[in-house]
Formats: C-alpha cells, sequence, structure tokens
C-alpha cells in the first residue's frame, strides 16, 4: 500500500486526541475523543472546525478559462461574477459523474476544489483540456492547507481574526488578509450550516486552527460528524450518492446545470455527455431521494429497497444512510423511481426483515445559509 | 468473577448464570452507539450465535452467545438509552444467559489475559 499522506494539520490533530484512519490517501481524524454525535450537534450548536487539506485545490489561468472550463463542466462559469463561487460537475461522455467541485472566479483566475479521492484524476483531465487549449495553465496548489469553519458561531469566531469575514455572503469568495497572510476564504461548506472555507499557506495552517480552536464554541470535529452533517443536509457525496454511473438528474443535481448551459439555452450543451445528460433533466426516471426509516435501525449504503414488503425485484439500494444526530433519527438517500411521491413507503431489507421506510424530501434539516 | 472473549465481551457469573457486557475498548472502537436490538427473553442460543445487534454512529456489529444456553433475562432499558455503552460500558449489561449443561466460564480470558489481548 502506499504510503498515506498527512496534512498540515497532522500534528495538531494527534496533539487533540483525534483518531486518525485512512481516507483516500490521506491520514484522516475521524473523531476526537468526544467523538461523532457530541461533535456533529456541537457544530449545529455554534461551530465546529474541520480540516479538509486533503481535497483538492486547483488553480486554472488563462484568458479563455472560464469558457475551457465549461468544456468539461456543465455550469455557468463564464458569467460567474468575480469573487463569487459555483458548484459544478465533471461529466463523462456516457452521462456519468467524473466528480464534483466548487469552481471560485478570483479575478485573473479560477480556483477549483475537488474532492480528495478524485484529485488525481481530475488534474489529468484538466491537463488534456490544456493540451487542447494553448494558453490555459494548470497548477494544483500543493503548499496550501484547506479548513472549515462551520456553524452559526462560525462568523463571530472567525471575524475575531478576520474582522472583514461577514463581508461575504453565501458563495462569496475572496482573499482576505489575516495578520499579514492572505487567506482564500468562501462562505460555503458542506454541513447545511453557515461557515467559511479558508485555504491558508501551510506552514501558518496549525497557528490558524490553534487561533480558531482557542475561540470559545470552536471545536475540532473529524470525518464521521463532516459525514453526518452532510447526510442530515441531504448533501451528496461522490462515490457513494453520485459516481460514474449516475447522471447529473439521477443524482438530483440537475439544478447545477442553468438555463444557458441547457437545450435552447445561449451556450447550451459542448459538454462530455451533453446528449444524455441534457434530454434527461426534464424527466429523469430515477431521481436521488431521502429516506426516513421506521424504528431506530440505520439503514446503510448497500441495503436494498423494495416495493412491496415481501417478494418482488429490488427497486434501489441506499446510496448514504446513517444516524442524524441533529433529528435524533435515522436517514438514508437512495437513488429511486422518480413516479413514487413522496410519503410513500418503501421496504428496507435489513437483517433478513424488510423495514419500512418514508420518502421524504431534502434536505432533512433546515439549512442556514447567509444569503 | 469476570471473564472476556475475543470478541470484547465481559461475562460475569452471577448465581448459574453469566451477564454479558462489552468492554470500553469495544465500545471506544465502536464509537458513539445509536441502535441496540436485544434478543427475546427464553431464546435458546448456541455458543457463538449472533444475538444482539449493535448499530454506532460508524457501522453495525453483532454481539455474540459466549457459551449455550437460554437468554433469561435482557436490559431493556438500553433500546432507548444505547449511549450508556459509551458512557459506562461495564454497567451497560446486554443479556443474562443461563448455560446449558456442562458450558461455564472455563477457557475465556481473565483481566490480565484480556489487557494482554489487546495490548497486542
Amino acid at each position: 500500500m502506499a504510503e498515506l499522506r498527512r496534512t498540515p494539520l497532522y500534528d495538531l490533530h494527534l496533539s487533540l486526541g483525534a483518531r486518525m484512519v485512512p481516507f483516500a490517501g490521506w491520514e484522516m481524524p475521524v473523531q476526537y475523543p468526544t467523538g461523532v454525535l457530541t461533535e456533529h450537534r456541537h457544530t449545529r450548536a455554534d461551530a465546529g472546525l474541520f480540516d479538509v487539506s486533503h481535497m483538492g485545490q486547483i488553480i486554472l489561468r488563462g484568458e479563455n478559462a472560464a469558457a475551457a472550463l465549461e468544456t468539461l463542466v456543465p455550469a455557468d462559469i463564464v458569467g460567474l461574477p468575480p469573487f463569487r463561487q459555483r458548484y459544478g460537475l465533471f461529466t463523462a461522455p456516457d452521462g456519468g459523474i467524473l466528480d464534483d467541485l466548487m469552481i471560485a472566479n478570483k479575478g485573473d483566475h479560477l480556483l477549483l476544489v475537488v474532492n480528495a479521492g478524485r484529485a488525481e484524476q481530475d488534474l489529468a483531465h484538466l491537463a488534456q483540456l490544456a493540451a487542447s487549449h494553448p494558453g490555459i495553465r494548470v497548477d494544483p496548489v500543493e503548499d496550501r492547507a484547506l479548513l472549515a469553519l462551520q456553524g452559526p458561531g462560525a462568523e463571530r469566531a472567525f471575524s475575531w481574526l478576520v474582522p472583514t469575514a461577514p463581508d461575504l455572503r453565501f458563495m462569496d469568495a475572496s482573499d482576505l488578509d489575516w495578520d499579514g497572510t492572505s487567506l482564500w476564504v468562501s462562505r460555503s461548506g458542506y454541513t447545511g450550516e453557515d461557515g467559511f472555507e479558508i485555504s491558508v499557506q501551510a506552514d501558518r495552517a496549525e497557528t490558524l486552527a490553534r487561533l480558531l480552536l482557542a475561540h470559545d464554541g470552536v471545536a475540532p470535529i473529524g470525518l464521521g460528524a463532516r459525514d453526518s452533517l452532510r447526510l442530515e443536509a441531504g448533501l451528496p457525496l461522490y462515490g457513494h450518492d453520485m459516481d460514474e454511473t449516475i447522471t447529473p438528474a439521477q443524482a438530483g443535481l440537475g439544478w447545477s446545470i442553468p438555463k444557458i448551459r441547457r437545450t435552447g439555452g445561449a451556450r447550451a450543451g459542448g459538454f462530455p455527455g451533453a446528449d444524455i445528460i441534457l434530454p434527461e433533466l426534464t424527466a429523469p426516471t430515477r431521481v436521488r431521494r431521502g429516506l426516513r426509516p421506521e424504528g431506530r435501525a440505520p439503514i446503510r449504503e448497500g441495503v436494498t429497497l423494495y416495493a412491496q414488503p415481501e417478494g418482488g425485484e429490488p427497486i434501489g439500494r441506499v446510496t448514504s444512510g446513517g444516524f442524524g444526530p441533529s433529528i435524533d433519527a435515522p436517514i438514508a438517500m437512495a437513488i429511486l423511481p422518480a413516479d413514487l411521491p413522496d410519503g410513500a413507503t418503501v421496504h428496507a431489507e435489513l437483517r433478513g426483515r424488510r423495514v419500512p421506510v418514508t420518502i421524504v424530501p431534502t434536505p432533512f434539516i433546515k439549512p442556514t445559509y447567509k444569503r | 468473577m469476570l471473564r472476556y472473549t475475543e470478541d470484547h465481551e465481559w461475562l460475569r457469573a452471577e448465581g448459574d448464570e453469566i451477564v454479558v457486557g462489552i468492554t470500553r475498548h469495544a465500545s471506544e472502537q465502536l464509537g458513539d452507539v445509536v441502535f441496540i436490538e436485544l434478543p427475546e427473553t427464553g431464546r435458546e442460543v448456541a455458543a457463538g450465535e449472533e444475538v444482539v445487534v449493535i448499530e454506532s454512529v460508524k457501522a453495525a456489529s453483532d454481539i455474540l452467545a459466549p457459551v449455550a444456553g437460554t437468554i433469561t433475562a435482557v436490559n431493556s432499558g438500553l433500546a432507548d438509552t444505547p449511549g450508556e455503552v459509551n458512557e459506562d460500558p461495564m454497567a451497560a449489561w446486554f443479556f443474562r444467559v443461563k448455560p446449558a449443561d456442562g458450558a461455564w466460564l472455563d477457557g475465556f480470558m481473565d483481566e490480565a489475559a484480556y489487557q494482554a489481548m489487546i495490548a497486542g
């Protein structure tokens, strides 16, 4: 096995008593001594600090970088105003999803943030783009950590160090000064809470993290709670709720493809799989749904779902599932036939029995983004 | 008398019954427990049979019957407060089993042997 990579905050995690686990080629904290439930609830009540330095940060430069990226990503990147960020997907020629990413317009370049487990493929994909588009340059950012500060107390805690932080609204992306160090900050996250994602040079990362943690109300949060927070927020995770076999419409991510890139739009299509992806947007036959199982037993990824309490063929399987600490009940997501209405009951096969499960809208909790 | 299994259960002899729970080491490895499914009292079990389902925030796992016998009681309160397994694992018992003839605690690890195993 290849050696696991460590983030600039590795020593900090150890000193905080984190349990470290392998994750997408990195050695990451899955939880701290307080445990996943406490960390999760703390983030929703006050503020949680996450090390997400394993995620890939990539700079795309060149006069026509936005137009070039639109040939890989069905989003409106040409129309993305300076210092704004958008969510998008790398799509495949057969309509599947290669990765999901954030794209920020930083004025003279684009900053992309991609999943750790897909970063290498994404870079190869972008290198091909650069090869066919003279003047486009792709640079992976290797010398910066990425922190996420999430929760209702995030703004108060961050503005203690960076007084200009409250000026950012949801999905703004700017460079902010912290004591002479430039932070690449966006007001975003993946927890359903207000918060910030903060890129900082590696040699200043631990100082920044320790200062944030010194603030009342900020606690370190591991990958375990990051997963339950995003699940409650109804946010899909690459490799689980979407992958190369799942199209944007099926993943419930059609909203990320704006009118201008859809059939009839000024810049319709022109991305991999457009001929499959665009027609499906208006009437997908299968789509990602929220699930609330009866009782308290979690229904996890891979569990098979049936229409009937007995017999019949499977109609889908759980793509993400677990316990939702803030709603104190099991929750899950699955890709199911689109004609099943919210409120319909399906049945999950759990340890040889079928458990009734209600289809519900997502998110499971009300997000608190500062728009 | 406390004894331990290789599956990180603790076993306590009380009269002619054995009380079964999981060790602190096991509860820490599991993480926060959110769901417990206990067996029916009166159920006849074989040694090694899965009798309890524990779901933590991370994963599902089973507790096995340490010996063949009959389940005589379960700690039904745990179903409502599964977090007790994390807070005080030595007090959060799951079930009592009355061993079938000949089955008893011989052959299970004592404290020292168990500590040596988890340190291993």
